[in-house]
């Protein structure tokens, strides 16, 4: 695909996707059960609830129970989503979800809403900008992190068929859409955006708009950039970062999460191994955030469409 | 019901077993496992509908228990197998290099009986409110049970589960709390009071049931039926169960030292000597 074929259909927010994917997948298979921690609304789960009343289970505010409870249901033979903040999903819990989910291979389905920076005004305390590095640290755990509401929505149905436990991380603000509202969601599989020569951007979440925003700018000034969506941080298409970086032989990767422990990490450590090619960082520099509206964040943050641009520039330097 | 002398003369065989398992590694946790035989005895010899063979994880129609003071593994393991779940032999690879007998009880090694992870505390009771959820979605009319430590209640998740199964009415769940008075750094009053435990329970919505002779094994089949008679009343149900940690062996009974810590060859002896060998046979 082009560059200039990819174009925004409108803004929706990721966790809108979520809520109508958990509806829908509700709809098509009966063991789907949700539960939230005093975030219904926030996670969009309402209509779920509304459909279905008795597959849901308000807990209150005692995310550490909830995980238990999703386990224990999984048990059942239910297939629980739990929904919360991305904060409160994995590092208020990350001992229940690590033995009780995690070790104990349970089919549970963590859905995370209000990741990263992009979570706005409410500050640092909610912002998590470690999730991903903490649940990709887990034996046997999958790592979704989708880039808009459609593939969020279709994430949401794949993750049913699967079975085991998997971090399902999206977002807050409404943010541009960009891919069909049916699409074939396949776990571990990289979707190749746009083809490219010069380098390649590997981008996960949110930043997956801003790496296209930021190739077109730089296609522009005649630099060739190859887009890659990667949706699930784990497993890791390896297969697809070995393939792209292989030809391109340069790499920025895009996130929005810190530096340290996220999908940059991840790439970072196949190609050290397989592919030593010069590689730039997309992400926060060891840092928390703060109050500030979404767009205002990322950009101090380092994390907007000039941040990409400066990290191809700068990638390409050294690789000459 | 199941012979009470049979019974009787398993607890005694586990008591033995749990030494031996221990010694045997110089690991483990001999106190709460001694303390508890009589109640995992009644409890899967005489209480619990359940099939060892072949091990149902989602367990339909089946009692199902939950062990959230994993540290008391042997015991629960010398049931297990005694029960049928796997070769008694087993017991011999106890926290040994594969073993699927883990030193906390674990699925990861597909040991049948075993449904969750548990040893990090406070997690227990959270899974069996789940799995009981699951039961009354499905119409299953069976029970879930859970044993927790009493120090366990030190945890704040415990609090959040004990909040939510009455505030949601889940009655089809029996909680058992091992109460022995005694954690590892001394005796729970000695670590951080417990407070007034039965009103701490109804406080929060329980029916609460006192069981005074925890080491008395008719008493606990007594208490235990007496559990599945008051649930399904819209209330869980909680047996306070009164234990005495290392029951059974004199010097480890009644104090937090052998909560963690394997006696050596004198005191083996000693222990051995006070649980004399039954008709089951040592593994």
């Amino acid at each position: 695909m082009k560059l200039a074929d990819i174009i925004s259909t409108g803004t929706r927010a990721t966790r809108d996707g979520f809520g109508a994917g958990l509806l829908e997948v509700g709809r098509q298979n009966p063991n789907v059960v949700g539960l939230t921690a005093d975030l219904l609304e926030s996670l969009q789960m309402q209509h779920f609830k509304a459909e279905f009343p008795e597959r849901f289970f308000q807990v209150g505010i005692a995310e550490a129970n909830m995980m238990g409870i999703a386990a224990g249901l999984a048990i059942g033979g239910k297939i629980p989503y739990t929904g919360t903040f991305a904060n409160f999903s994995t590092g208020r819990v990350y001992d229940q979800i690590r033995q009780s989910i995690a070790y104990s291979h349970k089919n549970v389905k963590i859905c995370a809403s209000h990741a990263g920076l992009t979570l706005g005004e409410d500050g640092a305390t909610h912002q998590i900008l470690e999730d991903i590095g903490m649940m990709r640290m887990l034996p046997g755990m999958v790592v979704i992190n989708p880039c808009d509401a459609n593939q969020t929505h279709a994430a949401t149905m794949a993750i049913a068929e699967y079975y085991g436990p998997v971090y399902l991380r999206f977002g807050r603000p409404a943010w541009p859409v960009f891919t069909p509202e049916k699409q074939d969601f396949k776990i571990g599989k990289a979707l190749h955006l746009a083809s490219g020569t010069d380098v390649t951007i590997f981008a996960t979440g949110h930043l997956v708009w801003t790496s296209i925003e930021a190739a077109k700018e730089l296609e522009a000034e005649g630099i060739s950039c190859e887009v890659i969506n990667i949706h699930t941080i784990k497993p890791l298409d390896e297969e697809a970062v070995l393939d792209s970086a292989s030809k391109t032989r340069a790499v920025v990767v895009a996130e929005e999460h810190q530096r340290n422990g996220g999908l940059g990490d991840a790439i970072a450590n196949v190609l050290i191994n397989q592919l030593p090619v010069p590689m730039e960082y997309v992400g926060v520099k060891d840092s928390f955030g703060e109050s500030g509206k979404p767009m205002e964040l990322l950009e101090k943050y380092g994390l907007g469409k000039k941040d990409v641009v400066w990290a191809v520039k700068d990638v390409l330097d050294r690789k000459k | 019901m199941a012979d009470l002398s049979k019974l009787t003369e398993l607890s005694a065989q586990v008591r033995r077993d749990i030494v031996r398992m221990v010694y045997n590694v110089q690991s483990g946790h001999p106190g709460g496992s001694l303390g508890c035989a009589e109640f995992f005895v009644a409890l899967y010899g005489d209480v619990l509908k359940h099939s060892p063979k072949p091990f149902n994880m989602e367990g339909k129609n089946e009692d199902l228990f939950f062990l959230s003071n994993g540290h008391i593994s042997p015991v629960w393991y010398s049931v297990l197998a005694r029960s049928g779940y796997f070769p008694v032999a087993e017991l011999n690879t106890f926290r040994k290099l594969n073993t699927r007998l883990q030193g906390h009880p674990t699925t990861h090694e597909g040991l049948p009986g075993v449904r969750i992870a548990s040893g990090s505390l406070g997690q227990g009771m959270s899974a069996a409110i789940g799995a009981a959820l699951a039961k009354r979605m499905d119409g299953d009319k069976r029970w879930v049970f859970c044993l927790t430590g009493d120090g366990e209640l030190q945890e704040g998740q415990c609090w959040e589960a004990i909040m939510y199964a009455a505030g949601n009415k889940v009655d089809n769940l029996i909680v058992a709390v091992d109460w022995n008075g005694q954690q590892i750094d001394g005796s729970n009053d000695q670590v951080l009071s417990l407070g007034n435990l039965p009103l701490k329970w109804k406080a929060f919505g329980w029916d609460v049931l006192v069981l005074e002779q925890g080491n008395n094994l008719e008493a606990v089949i007594a208490m235990l039926r007496k559990a599945k008679r008051r649930s399904g009343k819209g209330k869980p149900v909680v047996i306070l169960m009164k234990t005495e940690m290392g029951h059974g062996v004199d010097f480890m009974a009644g104090t937090h030292k052998w909560h963690g810590k394997a006696p050596n060859a004198e005191q083996f002896a000693s222990a051995m000597a006070q649980l004399p060998e039954t008709s089951l046979g040592d593994y």
